[in-house]
């Protein structure tokens, strides 16, 4: 390949190639990434807010400008027709109109429009009032409309009762559309899973298993129907530092808290150090504000857990009930959430709807 | 390059295997009668396996020790149905948990921790007959019990963990799962139930001892190696003559920091830091909700847990905290 005085040459002259050339490759190589760094920017860059004092490792830390949910783009909103007196009532317009019959007619029509956006965009009206002419929309044969009547109440009962954390940080509020989505039925609902292991009772049949609820870890299944549906208690330490009442609350519970601990720092894509200071997680003297109103949210879970989703176990059909239980679907924080610190980037959804915003007559500005 | 600049051993002598002594004739009977030889085995250490002892101390924890983790695994696949593929998907997640805690210290059903307690048994037996074996072994060779005594520090803190502590606190359920993830969730539960265990003053001495063992065995491992090319890794002519090795790296740590350890020494410093690591953390668990319920709390009141004066940065915090 070479000509012979080249071959003679190499022969005559041995060198080591490989060392420099991989010290030049590799410090070259350096200096190139350092230079892209430097010049077109960090391209993972991070910003963090600092949680609780200095040195203690509280702070949060994400990448911006990755924290934008895409679906906020696809809300449907409209402007109401602020009523001007003497207009005609949906109560009185239409039949059996149970929740909204203090709207005007136009406003009424504005909301069942929007709703239609919201929860059924393919089904449209008849995904609750069926395939019949404008004078069947007063039954109830359908149970979508029956949950939708509902939904309407939790809806606004959210908003009116439950402010404290719907408008926590500036007024956002909540519509369909916060867990809709689009969806007939929201994404991230929970059906109770225990047990999920055959051959075992007691604690072994509700762990160890990947599912939803235990958020794909080996923790407890059942931190939410007990935690967030039932009567369990969240708390599992003692505020005394010597034994007392050695073994109560025990490990299990302690995995079961941290099982919803960890449920609830997936649903906001946060860590245990947005509400805690890990240092001392019973201390409520530690805590950061957004601990509060965590505090305040689980209220509300188990509220309209309560009240509303568990009695539509009577009103569901079957494939919309639980795998296991036959139970109702239920929210928690990832239902509205849905992964990102304030649902639909905090913004003021509630604004052009205050005929959701609580019960009765609307109040127009 | 040089050839003691090796990751591996790189020169494997071959004879016949060496099939160890037998001074009164009646010691190869419990041994194993083959010998031969892996060159994979000699890049790591010695080329020639067995004969090994096995002894009755060996069958029974080999027997044991069997049934243990077969109890462990067909829980585990019971629990998936009996499905191979599921058992092996979910493997790292499966668990043969103790009892529930209603159950206390009595005997409780076989599908609730039942199983537990007949494998911790025979999990049991089996590690005291292999400490056993270890002290057998080295009294057959007359020597010193530094081993078995070792092993038991590690055996210390298995008996504290699943056995000890348990009683003390009056129920089973306080044991530890067997199984990989689920060992993990104990471990982060039972320190966040106890207020954080890093509060825990021997937590911090078991640390101690873990992270030191790690230094001197890496001061140890190093040091010699790096006189290797001297002959500093052939014990037995380091023992009849010296040459220079072990010198040179005495000389080496009593330059770097005045003072250096013995031949002897320095494997005295590095048993006791490991055995002390076990020892210590096992007095810590041990102590954990049978007499200290949260260690935060108790470090407040023993006044190492520092108080927090500074500017929480709330404002910037609460104004969004995005």
């Amino acid at each position: 390949m070479f000509r012979d005085w080249f071959n003679r040459w190499v022969r005559e002259n041995p060198t080591d190639i490989y060392r420099p050339a991989v010290i030049v490759g590799v410090v070259g190589g350096a200096v190139v990434a350092a230079t892209m760094i430097v010049v077109w920017g960090q391209p993972y860059a991070t910003a963090s807010v600092q949680t609780g004092p200095r040195g203690t490792g509280m702070s949060i830390t994400k990448f911006p400008g990755g924290e934008t949910d895409p679906t906020v783009e696809a809300n449907y909103t409209e402007a109401p027709y602020i009523p001007t007196g003497g207009e005609e009532l949906a109560g009185a317009a239409y039949k059996n109109v149970q929740v909204l019959g203090d709207l005007t007619v136009d406003n009424f029509n504005r909301v069942m429009n929007a709703m239609t956006f919201w929860v059924a965009p393919e089904q449209g009206c008849a995904y609750c009032h069926g395939d019949g002419d404008m004078e069947t929309y007063g039954s109830d044969d359908l149970y979508t409309k029956v949950v939708a009547r509902r939904m309407i109440q939790m809806t606004q009962q959210l908003n009116d009762d439950w402010g404290g954390h719907t408008n926590v940080s500036g007024e956002a509020g909540v519509t369909c559309f916060t867990c809709h989505r689009g969806a007939n039925v929201p994404s991230n609902v929970w059906f109770r899973l225990d047990p999920v292991n055959e051959a075992a009772s007691g604690w072994s049949a509700v762990q160890n298993r990947v599912t939803r609820l235990s958020g794909s870890t080996s923790l407890p299944s059942d931190a939410l129907p007990v935690l967030l549906a039932g009567e369990g208690a969240i708390k599992v330490h003692s505020l005394e530092p010597r034994a007392e009442n050695a073994g109560s609350p025990t490990i299990q519970d302690a995995e079961r808290t941290y099982a919803l601990m960890n449920y609830f720092a997936n649903s906001l894509n946060v860590n245990c150090n947005f509400c805690h200071n890990s240092r001392a997680f019973n201390d409520t003297g530690q805590v950061t504000p957004q601990w509060a109103t965590a505090l305040m949210g689980i209220d509300m879970v188990k509220s309209v857990n309560g009240e509303h989703l568990a009695p539509l176990a009577e009103v569901l059909p079957a494939n919309r009930l639980g795998p296991v239980h036959g139970d109702a679907p239920k929210l928690a924080c990832a239902t509205c959430h849905k992964g990102y610190q304030k649902p639909l980037n905090g913004a003021h959804v509630i604004a052009d709807w205050p005929e959701l915003a609580a019960p009765g007559a609307p109040a127009y500005d | 390059m040089p050839e003691y600049q090796n990751i591996f051993t790189q020169v494997q002598v071959r004879g016949l295997p060496e099939m160890g002594m037998d001074d009164d004739g009646r010691l190869s009977a419990e041994r194993t009668a083959s010998a031969g030889f892996s060159k994979l085995v000699g890049w790591l250490g010695n080329a020639q396996i067995g004969p090994f002892y096995l002894g009755w101390t060996g069958m029974i924890a080999l027997a044991t020790g069997t049934l243990a983790l077969n109890i462990i695994g067909f829980n585990m696949l019971a629990q998936v149905g009996w499905s191979i593929p599921e058992f092996l998907r979910q493997g790292f997640w499966l668990a043969l948990e103790p009892p529930s805690p209603e159950y206390g210290l009595r005997m409780p059903p076989l599908d609730d921790g039942g199983w537990y307690i007949i494998s911790s048994l025979f999990l049991l037996i089996s590690v005291c007959c292999w400490w056993l074996r270890a002290w057998l072994l080295a009294q057959q060779h007359k020597m010193g019990k530094h081993i078995a005594w070792a092993f038991a520090a590690a055996i210390w803190l298995f008996l504290v963990l699943g056995l000890f502590r348990p009683i003390l606190m009056g129920s089973w359920s306080e044991g530890v799962p067997y199984g990989i993830f689920p060992h993990l969730d104990w471990t982060t539960a039972f320190s966040i139930r106890y207020g954080n265990l890093y509060y825990n003053p021997f937590h911090c001495l078991s640390i101690v001892f873990l992270y030191g063992s790690v230094l001197l065995f890496a001061m140890h491992g190093a040091t010699i190696l790096a006189v290797s090319r001297f002959g500093g890794d052939r014990e037995l002519e380091q023992i009849f003559d010296r040459g220079t090795a072990s010198e040179r790296a005495a000389l080496f740590w009593r330059w770097t920091m005045g003072f250096n350890a013995s031949m002897e020494g320095i494997h005295r410093w590095a048993w006791w830091f490991a055995v002390l690591t076990p020892i210590t953390g096992g007095i810590g668990i041990l102590l954990t909700g049978t007499v200290v319920d949260n260690w935060y709390l108790w470090a407040i009141e023993h006044n190492f847990a520092p108080e927090y004066t500074g500017d929480f940065g709330y404002e910037a915090y609460g104004a969004g905290g995005n």
